[in-house]
């Protein structure tokens, strides 16, 4: 067996303990972190992909790793989102759980451009 | 079995039982630094694969920036570990660790069965390599082969950082993101957010102007800019800017725009969107690379601090 394909079934476990994950853990941080878990899984099975597809004096197919490349930043900025859901409504819960509203003296808008 | 074949099973072990580790261990914050090492340990299975464009944008976004911000909300949401709902049934971990079986089996099958003369584009872009002018083919994907992908991406980013944005309660709207952080002026993070970023630019601006010609680029010299900021942030020696300031918004806009504009230029002038004249090609793309990667450090940087949270100055 070749190291390709070790890291080919690397790929399909990472995705398969990413989704087992995502389905089973009841907090939120943890499923983002599953789902971070998946999707690289996925990327690596796209790299197998491409490192078969060695030819032309490269190790691996350029297109698959300029389409990951772009998936990994994608999928960094998906996360960033998905936390700072994550912490706002942490904050809204925690907040309204204490009373309300927080510093109304603060100044209402910057109003920039 | 040779040496090698060792190396990338132990390898594979390893990453393997960090990422049980990430999904079993109970405390959330042991699992994001399961996963932060998980993240880095990938990066060395790119290198096996002689991928080191992504061994480098995997190092850098998925187990540097990315480990920052998974460990920042997991110290925000320690308290939240209580109030976390009850663990599912029984029934559903089953059919859950079914149905995970079944695709990791899949995906395993998929892989031993693929096609054997592999189908590939390398041949291609190497042969049309001589009408960017540069020589990693992979930045020639990235920039002109593909370059709509990219253009999207930078959009992705943007609309990312507009949505992170707009969860800004409504006192803090257009204010700084974050919280203000202070560190020990005589202390380690202090010294090192002044004696790590003079390098760490240097090296920032290298990878991206090497990415032409070798493993390198926009994305990965834009993460460790990012990266230096972040540090003198946490160290705060730097603020995070208001994010209603006209120079932020307009660095963030840059990388796309440019892009933007050079796709209409190709439209107008050439042969079609985003296509460049080959005698323009290189400085073309340098130049929305220069742009491009202070529009991802800034937005990354961005997006690692958060929704405004101070309206104005303490």
């Amino acid at each position: 067996m070749s190291g390709v394909t070790v890291f080919g079934l690397c790929a399909a476990a990472a995705v398969g303990l990413g989704l087992y994950g995502l389905i089973t853990n009841p907090q939120p941080l943890r499923k983002i972190i599953a789902f971070n878990l998946l999707g690289s899984g996925v990327f690596l099975l796209f790299g197998v992909v491409g490192r078969r597809g060695a030819a032309a004096g490269m190790g691996n197919d350029p297109v698959p790793q300029a389409l990951v490349i772009t998936g990994v930043v994608v999928a960094f900025s998906a996360t960033a989102l998905a936390i700072a859901l994550l912490l706002r409504l942490f904050q809204t819960s925690a907040s309204g759980a204490r009373s309300g509203r927080a510093s109304p003296g603060d100044d209402p808008d910057q109003a920039g451009g | 079995m040779s040496i090698e074949t060792v190396f990338e099973i132990v390898l594979v072990a390893v990453v393997l039982t960090l990422g049980v580790w990430t999904i079993v261990v109970p405390e959330t914050f042991s699992a994001t630094v399961g996963f932060v090492a998980y993240g880095l340990l990938v990066a060395l299975i790119w290198v096996r694969l002689d991928a080191a464009d992504v061994a480098l944008t995997e190092a850098a976004i998925g187990g540097g920036l990315g480990g920052v911000l998974l460990l920042g909300a997991a110290a925000r949401l320690r308290d939240a570990d209580m109030m976390a709902d009850a663990r599912p049934g029984k029934l559903l971990r089953a059919g859950a660790a079914a149905l995970s079986v079944l695709t990791a089996a899949v995906l395993a099958g998929v892989v031993l069965l693929l096609p054997d003369p592999a189908p590939t584009l390398a041949p291609a872009a190497v042969a049309n390599a001589w009408a960017t002018g540069l020589s990693n083919p992979v930045t020639n994907v990235l920039m002109a082969f593909r370059a709509m992908d990219t253009m999207l991406e930078k959009v992705v980013l943007l609309l990312a950082i507009i949505g992170v944005w707009s969860l800004a309660p409504d006192s803090a709207w257009g204010g700084r993101p974050g919280p203000r952080h202070q560190a020990d002026p005589r202390g380690v993070l202090a010294f090192l957010a002044r004696l790590l970023p003079p390098v760490g630019i240097v090296i920032g601006i290298y990878i991206l102007w090497t990415g032409s010609d070798h493993p390198g680029g926009a994305f990965q010299g834009g993460a460790i800019l990012a990266s230096m900021w972040l540090l003198a942030i946490m160290a705060g020696l730097a603020d995070t800017p208001l994010v209603s300031h006209r120079s932020v918004r307009f660095i963030l806009v840059a990388g796309p725009g440019l892009f933007l504009l050079v796709g209409l230029a190709g439209l107008l002038f050439g042969a079609a969107f985003l296509s460049y004249p080959p005698a323009l090609a290189k400085p073309l793309i340098l130049g929305i690379e220069i742009a491009m990667t202070l529009t991802i450090a800034a937005t990354l940087g961005l997006l690692l601090a958060g929704a405004p949270e101070r309206s104005t100055e303490p």
